[in-house]
């Protein structure tokens, strides 16, 4: 395990675990992290809990907030990255943003199950950025990283461009930053233990990652 | 005044300036002259952009349009090059102005028609039927200004001219009798 002493010092199981940057990624990006921490959790419906929260959640989610939330510290440093990597946040919305519009759109926070919904909570809540990957899938500790040549996603037509960035294992890319998961590294229903990875950028807190990695993990295990 | 540098490694003083100038001198001045010190630039250039737009975008919102979409450089997420970084800065300052250009325009219309509303109630008679909404003076909600005559024909008439203004927004159950 790397710094899970963050989990220790904040007394709370599972700890969780740093993962690494590529250092000349991390040398053009000061403030590039991911951290992870593994549950026991069961995809399906989530309970009355977690979507009476949802609904909560979406009662005190205004639209006039959804305007001003690209002011906020927290989206604006999502932004700000985006754009430095080439992607549009207007287009390729971020993780905050995009939820906030699929709550205008929809009128509410739709529940769309376990995990999706925990990290939803836990993404609305804190505007940190999550992804589940399936435990069983993942060996090692997770990374960013950029593609190698010849490298490919999982289920994606071709190779992955020169210089793409991605989450990867010990062993392969789990999915693009940002971006799509490859084919049978995601949680699926038969998934006993999930991954859930938070990406920090320049400008996110540290105890902002914990939080969210904390309110995720925390509502999966408690369904 | 000391030519000293400060934390980020930026001159602070004009007595750096002609070492700064001499380029040789750069690099023992501490300052990142290399390409990555450059993307590094660029890259904290966009982040103060977008902040801004942010603002502008949050400040115009409802009030005006303002241009705020830059295209992707890239299809997928990676590290740009020193270009790609100029072009999406470029990009971002070019809306920026824009939306600043399209912010200050809607304001001159906003005032232009608040002192229309203050004319109009000052002599009604010289605006007929002229109306003004609140959305023209930049305010939230339903209502308008409306210079109309008294009585009807008899006031159009008799030149008797008055300034209306109407209750606000229509509510919820008339709208839905609409419907009906």
């Amino acid at each position: 395990m790397g710094a899970g002493s963050a989990g220790q010092r904040l007394g709370w199981v599972p700890a969780p675990q740093q993962g690494w940057v590529a250092p000349h990624i991390a040398s053009e990006f000061p403030g590039l992290g991911i951290a992870w921490v593994e549950v026991d959790a069961k995809p399906g419906k989530s309970p009355e809990p977690v979507r009476r929260r949802l609904r909560d959640l979406s009662d005190r989610t205004y639209g006039s907030q959804a305007i001003r939330l690209r002011e906020r510290p927290i989206p604006w440093a999502y932004r700000v990255f985006f754009r430095q990597i080439g992607l549009d946040p207007d287009r390729t919305r971020t993780p905050v943003e995009q939820l906030a519009l699929d709550r205008l759109h929809d009128g509410g926070f739709r529940s769309n199950g376990l995990p999706g919904d925990a990290l939803d909570i836990a993404i609305v809540e804190t505007g940190v950025a999550l992804r589940a990957f399936d435990a069983e899938a993942v060996s090692g500790r997770l990374c960013i990283r950029d593609s190698a040549p010849g490298e490919s996603l999982a289920g994606m037509p071709g190779e992955m461009a020169k210089g793409t960035l991605a989450i990867a294992d010990e062993a392969r890319p789990l999915g693009l930053l940002f971006g799509a998961t490859a084919a049978g590294l995601g949680v699926e229903q038969g998934s006993r233990r999930i991954v859930v990875a938070a990406i920090q950028v320049k400008g996110v807190p540290q105890i902002a990652v914990e939080e969210a990695l904390w309110m995720a993990a925390s509502t999966l295990e408690a369904a | 005044m000391d030519g000293r540098l400060d934390s980020g490694g930026g001159l602070t003083t004009l007595l750096g300036m002609p070492a700064l100038l001499r380029q040789e001198e750069v690099a023992g001045l501490g300052v990142a002259v290399g390409e990555r010190g450059a993307r590094l630039q660029l890259r904290r250039q966009i982040a103060r952009l977008e902040a801004e737009l942010a603002g502008l975008f949050g400040e115009a919102f409802g009030h005006a349009e303002v241009p705020h979409r830059i295209d992707s450089v890239a299809p997928v997420p990676r590290v740009l090059d020193l270009g790609e970084l100029e072009a999406v800065r470029d990009g971002l300052a070019g809306r920026v102005a824009e939306a600043r250009r399209a912010l200050v325009e809607r304001r001159r219309v906003e005032d232009e028609n608040r002192e229309l509303v203050e004319r109009m109630l000052a002599a009604p008679q010289d605006y007929k039927w002229v109306r003004v909404s609140r959305e023209d003076l930049g305010l939230h909600g339903c209502g308008h200004w409306h210079s109309r005559p008294r009585l009807g024909p008899i006031g159009m008439l008799m030149g008797w001219w008055r300034v209306k203004v109407s209750s606000g927004c229509p509510l919820a159950g008339r709208l839905a009798a609409v419907d009906r």
